[in-house]
């Protein structure tokens, strides 16, 4: 896994001193390292811990509350899928049906080339153009199966 | 048509930039008031507009401000709640998008009426984009000098931090917020004492949801008594209403309170999708008790608006359910959402809401057992005022409003074994 680099550690130091606390800067700081590792490695939320200088199971216990921290590798891709309500009754379930058969795989698993990770989350804020998902940072909206492939196709051709 | 409050630049191009927004009266109302006016009559000015926090539990703004003590030692702090959660909402998200700037000129001011030096933004983690875009605007915000040390050169100093969530529905909670904010799992506090007497930092603490911020630049530059010239007796001016589920316009709509719930639907969002029947309306978001299509004649969206069915207008996120849907499969979706985000602090909401989802998938799946919908009830019972936060409540007010509203769909999945629709 290797260490944070120098860059993320001083990005967490200046986070923290923004805030009355330094223990309040935690969850900026797991994203600071989740953005420069993909994953939370156990070593590197011991980093986390010593960059704002916590006790290391305090770390462990905010990583593990939180869905949006991973704690294990995730595909290149991690492709959300809301399932609620508003998205269910418009094909929510469908969709997410669809990319389970498409990969082989179950919510939270990952493609063996490492390329996709798919997730049945809950409601992502976007109710009024349901069914949607979101591609890391990107949402996709008013969905539909064969919106989804080619979004996945399109996804493929990047790498 | 009624003037609009807080959507009035979200058509223009660039709405979320200072330059559109100070063209279009951005900033004014923080130019009126501060140094110039009390922050007392500010305070008093926003009670008299009775303006209701519109995150879903309707109370007085103002009154809430006042609260807070004036001459307390600890520092005291604002934080805008924009973790928007609930299923069924996303106006807050909105706001965001278009118009960053409304929102942080009603923190400023809002901040300067409570004597607050350091107030906050928690938004919810999945939010990326709407992230970035109240961080430029923040940026903005200071470089233009409406953030920063002696504001406009008025001696009002303000920080504003944002801070991102990280995936988590009870984030949502006024004191889970706070412990999210200071770093630790979001797990809520037991009240009293209340935010406002002890809050973030154990500082007197201030949290106000998106929407209610948003409107205090308005009531600031038109007065309280145009603000209470719109809506009805109890319920003061617009609110955003978000339709979603099986209509042919879903959207995010502002409209004066009180405006009747079947016009919404059936004009104002162009009616079911597909010329279907209605079925249900779940009325504020997913916490709030389903009504039936007779429940919804003549009810207006109002906080006082009450219903022997158990109206709520919660964060005024509409939700429209047609003829196909099996409400026990709506129920077990609702349920296994509650049982995933409860924090699993207290025991009836911990084991609670995964027992009641465990029961309806059983049902849905067809092995449910006679004396089920007796047990689910039964359980909610156990649930409803029996934790710490509201979120025990939101999990178990939908259940039973569907178990008892729709109870022979319950008795005819365990009679035919199977899920009749």
């Amino acid at each position: 896994m290797g260490k944070l680099s120098d860059t993320s550690i001083n990005k967490i130091k200046e986070i923290s001193r923004r805030y009355p606390t330094s223990e309040s800067a935690l969850l900026p700081a797991l994203y600071v390292a989740q953005r420069e590792k993909g994953w939370l490695a156990k070593e590197i939320m011991d980093e986390v811990a010593d960059a704002l200088d916590l006790p290391r199971v305090r770390v462990y216990g905010v990583a593990t509350f939180y869905t949006m921290y991973y704690k294990k590798p995730m595909g290149k891709y991690v492709i959300q899928v809301c399932t609620n309500v508003s998205c269910m009754i418009n094909g929510g379930e469908e969709i997410f049906g669809h990319l389970k058969k498409k990969f082989g795989i179950k919510s939270g698993e990952t493609t063996g080339d490492g390329l996709f990770s798919i997730l049945e989350v809950e409601c992502l804020g976007n109710c009024g153009n349901a069914p949607v998902m979101q591609v890391n940072e990107d949402f996709y909206e008013n969905l539909t199966i064969e919106a989804v492939d080619e979004i996945i196709d399109s996804l493929k051709k990047k790498k | 048509m009624t003037e609009s409050v807080l959507l009035s630049r979200v058509e223009l191009e660039d709405s979320h930039t200072l330059t559109v927004y100070e063209k279009n009266g951005g900033y004014e109302a923080l130019k009126k008031v501060l140094g110039k006016v009390d922050p007392e009559e500010l305070v008093e000015e926003v009670k008299s507009s009775r303006l209701r926090g519109r995150g879903g539990a309707g109370f007085p703004a103002g009154v809430k401000w006042g609260f807070v003590d004036k001459n307390s030692p600890k520092p005291k702090y604002l934080a805008c709640n924009a973790d928007e959660g609930e299923p069924g909402t996303f106006k807050d998200r909105l706001l965001i998008i278009k118009d960053p700037h409304q929102l942080i000129e009603g923190i400023i001011i809002s901040s300067y009426a409570i004597g607050v030096a350091t107030a906050f933004i928690y938004i919810r983690g999945e939010y990326h984009n709407e992230a970035d875009i109240l961080e430029g605007a923040i940026d903005e915000a200071y470089k233009a000098g409406y953030l920063g040390k002696n504001i406009l050169g008025r001696g009002f100093s303000l920080e504003l931090i944002l801070h991102r969530g990280a995936g988590s529905y009870v984030c949502g909670d006024e004191t889970a917020l706070m412990e999210s904010i200071e770093g630790h799992r979001g797990n809520p506090r037991l009240k009293p004492p209340f935010p406002a007497a002890v809050g973030l930092y154990e500082g007197p603490t201030v949290i106000n949801n998106v929407e209610t911020l948003s409107a205090v630049p308005y009531i600031v530059n038109k007065g309280a008594d145009a603000y209470t010239a719109v809506g009805t007796k109890e319920s003061a001016g617009t609110k955003l209403f978000c339709v979603s589920g099986n209509v042919n316009k879903p959207g995010v709509y502002e409209l004066p309170l009180g405006f009747p719930m079947k016009k919404l639907i059936y004009e104002v969002c162009g009616g079911i999708s597909g010329g279907r029947k209605l079925k249900g309306v779940i009325p504020g978001g997913s916490s709030t008790p389903i009504l039936l299509p007779e429940e919804i004649e003549d009810l207006e969206l109002a906080y006082e608006s009450s219903k022997p069915g158990g109206f709520m207008l919660g964060s005024g996120a509409v939700i429209v359910i047609d003829e196909r849907w099996c409400m026990v499969k709506i129920a077990a979706r609702l349920a296994k959402f509650y049982a995933h985000e409860s924090c699993g602090q207290c025991t009836p909401c911990r084991e609670g809401t995964t027992w009641t989802y465990k029961i309806l998938k059983r049902i849905e799946e067809g092995n449910g057992r006679k004396g089920d919908p007796e047990l689910l009830l039964d359980i909610q019972d156990n649930i409803l005022g029996k934790t710490l936060c509201p979120l025990g409540d939101a999990a178990a007010m939908p259940i039973i409003a569907i178990v008892e509203k729709f109870r022979e769909e319950f008795d005819r999945h365990i009679e035919e074994a199977r899920c009749p629709f």
